[in-house]
């Protein structure tokens, strides 16, 4: 039971802890670090203990499913918890870096472990509504963290960010508001059950149709993923690597949920083009920005049209490719803008045109920044290159030959942003001298650390894979996941 | 062998410290690792030329059958010897040739990197493996074109050159995928047993197209042949080692390897003999008017790049032997040239051969040099490039099909190259002193050695052919071939017609060079293909095809936040109106007994949205919303639920009440009100499809709710008698704890925006 309630413990108390103590950047740091860190070993634990033993359930309350809230983990959901609690513990750290009074005046350690305490419900959550409860606390904590370590702008984007995510929600609201007065449960297995008996399925479309929505714009899918690059590029560098690494995630996550536990029927055809519009459209924005953040979130909607594609392929390697996919993202992604970070320090901003001579910095800098955008663009043997491997290799195999094009296409253009940032960053001329900012240790050791796990995700890539591949047989055959949260009546 | 890759990486790891501590030093120290390797792979040559093939496999990814697997056969280990030698060479020439360059350090490091990747591409026996290190040797390409970074051409040409090779390494990805898939095993020398069963797989024209685009792109063939003079912006030693010896042909390389498995069909024969043909012949021709030493030999080497396609077109034994003697002299003849270049722009300070002149005596060793070297290219006897030449001929007037076009354009080609060596191996070095060489001076011994070297490789080698074909040129081939080599290659064949050809090109390219003021203007207009050909339309492509994103991206996400509000509705509701089931939806219509009161609540309800809609003052718009709340309240109220009706109206209220206060302090919206029937339209779209949901929802026959569950229990159990408190605090508690948090978190967020907002009061009042 603890190995379930831990990952939600943690950032909880960590949280209140943060917001008792006092608001001295150290004290909050050495909070924000330590719950961390053990979030992190809670979550390895975890997913330990789901490989071990197989899939794990809780009845909170001890009411049984599906009366009360069932906490659950199957191996994606460990595995989503236990990479969301590294980058979160890589984020902790690199904060301390941070100006003070973004630690400080914007509570960053109380309510980026609010954040996480989110996140981590969400991935193991057995239950509908509180899924949405899990969806809340994220939205509100992020917004928070959004607005209050921000300039001004951070204000406008924060009200398109919130405005098209409550949207969002009340979608999701609508769709358990739906299923429950059609088959009078919330519990993720119990419904799945029902929805089993003949006719149900059929007349749950609708509500099937209001979850796509929901967490296709939560996700970031094409043609709403507006919110995204919206809000992304404004806040502080720490928080937006943590909104990077993990807020569309959790909305992949719910889709590919979702999709294979209640709704396990192929959506197809109209999936696959808008995970192909998604990874075209984000892409070609991205290569015609010119804004070190506006480029890399464009990047991520690019992404999420991989994972999704994997999803919309409806193969069991689909699904495994788009779950290693997605580990592969959430650290590389956040290490990019944790680099981002980096890069806006050493060179005064975030604006190609303003920026250059990085390189001539080190090679620390220039590795840090080479590895997860060589990874990025999928070249081998860094994570990125097996998650796209895997993912082209699934479209091939399903036939969706357009998709495996385009995914060759779209990774051409991700070279390109990749090589535009250190062409213009790196390589140019310092086009006036830049200030010479410390980098701070503890950002770099935080973007040492994600570097090392993304040439490990590759040269290790059997491992993940393996793992990918078992959840997604998981989600495929879901008797195991059922049996664990209904007990062997089911 | 299987840790020669790792070996080399590490070494390129820790250059640039070393060279920190060795200065001077660290070009002879670092160049024992190739050298080592080279000795190494040579030691092995005999025992491979007699058939031994060394190989080491471990598994890797075995999910994907992609093994950490080497092999070592006669392909694999000439280009190991051309690999480790010349790049033993190479680092000699480089720690002279850079000693100022503050970058050195960096320079051994990256080319590490290349020769480690290199050397791994050339002995990897898995294709996944071998993709990895293509793709290294792209990267570490991009990094030493651009070694000075600080000139803007130099940028442009390493993204020119990495893009154009991404592109070809993408497409051969995806063609490895379908090729594994077709063979079923990713072992290249599984592969290369299969090609009867591959050339009939239904795939086979795709495998092939998108593998030959990857080897096309990296070794430079028409149309893609632009990057490499390009790339000519990377220092000299990169360009010597990378862009003419060795990175080039991993394109060719790679069709060699796999000309087994996917050669022998009419699509392979006329693909390879189409580009290699123009490749060739485009090559010889843009050469001819190059004033550049450096951009002269790039079109020369594009021109043998394209010779060497042809050849594996052609598919001939004797054209397997011309390929490998071909590829042979090119290495020796081109990296010794390159370095000769370098030497030159080094000594005399330009590399334009219209400065350039009477260097000889100023320059007597690489005036030496060169001389060997362009007799070689020039297909000169005894030297093996002469060899080459006579092969080549022969193996294109010996092919199967269109000989009567291919000799010609091969021998045509030939005497342009013979008139491209005599201008870069002979002109700097007689007549006249150029303007550029008033103080010219000789490199000094690390920058002779390797074009000595190079050049006098290219004299022996052809002088001890009977060793060279048994040892080094017979292996690969026979690889090349998947079974027995020709032999029989010699200097003298007697008084042939080939030897005469040969001769003649000779003659040819002479009478070229005495007219060379007008051979160079009139091959001049041939730029003009550089500058508005393929090139110009790969550039152009990128540029317009960045500005349409660039301005698609800027109308997508263009700012207004209405707009995306408009968008992300009207998406949702259609995409879930797509899914009602339009028959569910006629059964469930609604029935006589519905209660007049509800129905008057919804007409209230409909109303007052309808005046919303319409509101010019946002007081009436507020005042509207609030009696659409106030309408629910009464439908909750009919339905029994008068704590949900209670609570409602509590949150209208406080709603309206709330936003009268705020709104008056807002400012006006300066832009007049969007487009109002797409508003409208969305709005009464999204309430049509939320109402023909829950008739679908309701359709159905009502499952047993867990609500019943809670009825039961609450009392007994959870010992409360307000079940909705029991579910809040007890069954459902940790939704609870949920909103509880979001609530505090909302509460402390608004207080941190406040406490935000104080200090930039305090400052706009200071």
């Amino acid at each position: 039971m603890s190995v379930l309630v831990a990952p939600l413990g943690i950032p909880l108390v960590t949280a209140l802890l943060a917001a008792a103590a006092p608001r001295r950047a150290g004290v909050q740091h050495a909070i924000g670090v330590t719950g961390a860190a053990l979030l992190f070993v809670a979550a390895v634990r975890l997913l330990l203990h789901v490989h071990g033993e197989g899939v794990v359930a809780v009845q909170m309350g001890d009411w049984p499913a599906p009366f009360g809230i069932t906490l659950v983990a199957d191996l994606l959901s460990a595995a989503m918890v236990a990479v969301s609690a590294a980058v979160g513990l890589a984020v902790a750290i690199y904060a301390c870096a941070e100006p003070r009074e973004t630690i400080e005046r914007g509570s960053f350690v109380c309510f980026s472990h609010i954040l996480m305490l989110g996140v981590c419900g969400a991935f193991l959550t057995g239950d509908l509504f509180n899924l949405y409860v899990w969806f809340e606390v994220m939205l509100l904590a992020s917004f928070v963290l959004l607005v209050a370590s921000g300039e001004r702008s951070a204000v406008t984007s924060g009200v398109a960010y919130v405005a098209l995510n409550l949207l969002a929600s009340a979608f999701f609201l609508v769709a358990v508001g739906l299923l429950y007065s059609q088959l009078g449960s919330l519990n993720l297995a119990d419904l799945r059950l029902r929805l089993d008996l003949p006719g149900a399925r059929e007349a749950a479309g609708p509500a099937a149709a209001f979850l796509l929505v929901a967490f296709g714009i939560k996700a970031g899918l094409f043609p709403v993923f507006f919110w995204l690059p919206a809000s992304y590029p404004t806040p502080a560098f720490a928080v937006s690597a943590l909104f990077a690494g993990l807020l569309t995630k959790v909305g992949v996550y719910a889709l590919l949920r979702m999709f294979t536990l209640l709704f396990p029927d192929p959506i197809g055809g109209p999936l696959v083009a808008v995970a192909v519009a998604t990874m075209a459209t984000g892409v070609l924005a991205a290569a015609s920005q010119s804004h070190v953040r506006r480029i890399l979130s464009f990047h991520i909607v690019s992404q999420i049209g991989y994972i999704v594609l994997g999803l919309a392929l409806a193969t069991s390697l689909g699904v495994a490719s788009a779950i290693f996919y997605t580990l592969h993202h959430i650290v590389t992604k956040t290490n990019l803008f944790l680099v981002g970070g980096l890069i806006a320090r050493a060179g005064g901003g975030e604006s190609l045109a303003r920026l250059g001579g990085i390189s001539a910095r080190g090679v620390g800098l220039s590795l840090l920044f080479a590895i997860p955008a060589l990874s990025l663009a999928g070249i081998p043997p860094l994570s990125g290159f097996f998650a796209k491997l895997f993912l082209i290799r699934a479209s091939l195999q399903a036939e969706a030959f357009v998709a495996a094009g385009a995914a060759v296409g779209v990774g051409l253009l991700t070279i390109f942003s990749m090589a535009k940032i250190w062409n213009e960053a790196f390589w140019k001329a310092a086009p006036e001298e830049a200030p010479d900012l410390r980098l701070g240790r503890a950002a770099v050791i935080a973007c040492a650390g994600l570097c090392v796990l993304t040439v490990g995700i590759g040269i290790g890539a059997e491992v993940v894979w393996e793992l990918a591949n078992d959840a997604a047989r998981q989600l495929d055959d879901p008797q195991e996941y059922l049996r664990a949260v209904l007990g062997d009546g089911s | 062998m299987e840790w020669m890759v790792p070996f080399v990486f590490g070494v390129g790891a820790l250059a640039p410290a070393l060279h920190t501590r060795l200065r001077v030093w660290s070009g002879p120290v670092l160049a024992l690792v190739p050298a080592g390797i080279a000795l190494y792979a040579a030691a092995r040559q005999p025992a491979i030329s007699d058939g031994a093939v060394p190989e080491f496999r471990a598994s890797w990814i075995p999910s994907l059958g992609i093994d950490w697997a080497f092999r070592q056969d006669g392909l694999s280990n000439l280009f190991v010897l051309l690999v480790a030698g010349i790049g033993a060479l190479i680092v000699v020439y480089a720690g002279a040739y850079l000693r100022e360059h503050p970058r050195l350090g960096r320079f051994y490091a990256f080319l590490f990197v290349f020769m480690g990747a290199m050397l791994g591409l050339v002995t990897a026996d898995d294709l996944f493996l071998l993709f990895v290190f293509w793709e290294l040797t792209t990267v570490s390409s991009f990094l030493l074109i651009a070694l000075d970074h600080e000139k803007e051409a130099a940028r442009k040409a390493a993204l020119q050159s990495l893009l154009v090779t991404a592109a070809g390494g993408l497409a051969m990805l995806a063609g490895f995928i379908l090729l594994v898939d077709a063979a079923g095993t990713s072992a290249i020398s599984q592969i290369v047993l299969q090609g009867e069963s591959l050339r009939a797989h239904a795939s086979y024209p795709w495998i092939l197209a998108l593998i030959l685009l990857g080897a096309f792109t990296k070794s430079a063939q028409v149309p893609f042949h632009f990057w490499l003079p390009a790339a000519m912006q990377a220092p000299t030693p990169a360009s010597a080692y990378l862009h003419s010896s060795t990175m080039v042909k991993a394109g060719v390389f790679l069709l060699a390897r796999l000309s087994p498995a996917l050669g022998g069909s009419d699509a392979w024969a006329a693909t390879l003999l189409v580009v290699g043909a123009a490749t060739t012949l485009l090559g010889g021709l843009l050469a001819l008017s190059q004033d550049d030493l450096k951009r002269l030999l790039a079109y020369s080497t594009v021109s043998v790049l394209g010779l060497l396609t042809l050849l594996l077109g052609l598919g001939t034994p004797i054209a397997a032997q011309a390929f490998v003697v071909t590829l042979l002299a090119h290495a020796f003849y081109k990296g010794a040239l390159f370095l000769v270049a370098g030497n030159v722009d080094h000594g005399a300070g330009s590399r334009l051969l219209s400065q350039l002149g009477g260097l000889r005596e100023a320059m007597p060793w690489t005036a030496a040099a060169a001389l060997l070297a362009g007799l070689s290219m020039a297909g000169g006897p005894p030297l093996f490039g002469f060899l080459a030449k006579e092969t080549a001929y022969e193996a294109v007037l010996e092919a199967p099909v269109g000989s009567w076009l291919l000799a010609p354009l091969v021998i045509g080609t030939a005497v342009t190259l013979v008139f491209a060596a005599i201008r870069v191996g002979l002109s700097p070095f007689k007549g006249e002193l150029g303007e550029a060489a008033r103080d010219a001076h000789d490199a000094g011994p690390a920058m002779r050695l390797g074009p000595l070297v190079l050049a006098t490789t290219g004299v022996l080698a052809g002088l001890l052919v009977g060793p060279a074909e048994r040892l080094l040129v017979a292996p690969a081939a026979s690889v090349v071939l998947q079974g027995e080599a020709p032999t029989g290659l010699a200097l003298w064949h007697g008084f042939t017609p080939i030897l005469a050809l040969s001769l003649l090109t000779l003659a040819a390219g002479a009478f070229l060079y005495r007219h060379r003021e007008r051979v160079v203007a009139a091959a001049a207009p041939g730029m003009a293909f550089e500058r508005r050909g393929p090139a110009w339309l790969w550039d152009r492509g990128w540029e317009l095809g960045l500005a349409a994103a660039a301005r698609g991206a800027h109308a997508f996400q263009n700012g207004s936040l209405r707009r995306y509000l408009v968008v992300t509705l009207g998406v949702g509701f259609a995409v879930v109106a797509l899914s009602l089931p339009l028959s569910d939806l006629r059964a469930a219509g609604p029935t006589a007994d519905t209660p007049i009161v509800g129905i008057a609540a919804s007409l209230l309800v409909v109303f007052a949205a309808a005046v919303m809609a319409r509101a010019r003052t946002p007081f009436l718009a507020v005042a509207a919303l609030g009696a659409v709340g106030f309408g629910v309240s009464l439908l909750f109220l009919m339905f029994s639920a008068p704590d949900l009706a209670l609570t409602q109206l509590v949150v209208e209220v406080l709603t309206v009440v709330l936003l009268a206060l705020v709104l008056p302090r807002l400012p006006r919206p300066a832009k007049p009100k969007p487009a109002r029937a797409v508003a409208i339209g969305v709005a009464v779209l999204g309430g049509a499809t939320m109402a023909g949901a829950s008739l679908v929802a309701m359709a159905g026959e009502p499952f047993e709710p867990i609500s019943r569950f809670f009825e039961e229990r609450s009392v007994i159990e959870a010992h409360g008698r307000n079940i909705v408190n029991v579910i809040l605090v007890d069954f459902r508690a940790l939704d609870t704890l949920g909103e509880i948090t979001v609530l505090a978190v909302t509460a402390l967020g608004i207080l941190t925006l406040l406490r935000r907002r104080r200090p930039s009061d305090a400052e706009v009042q200071a």
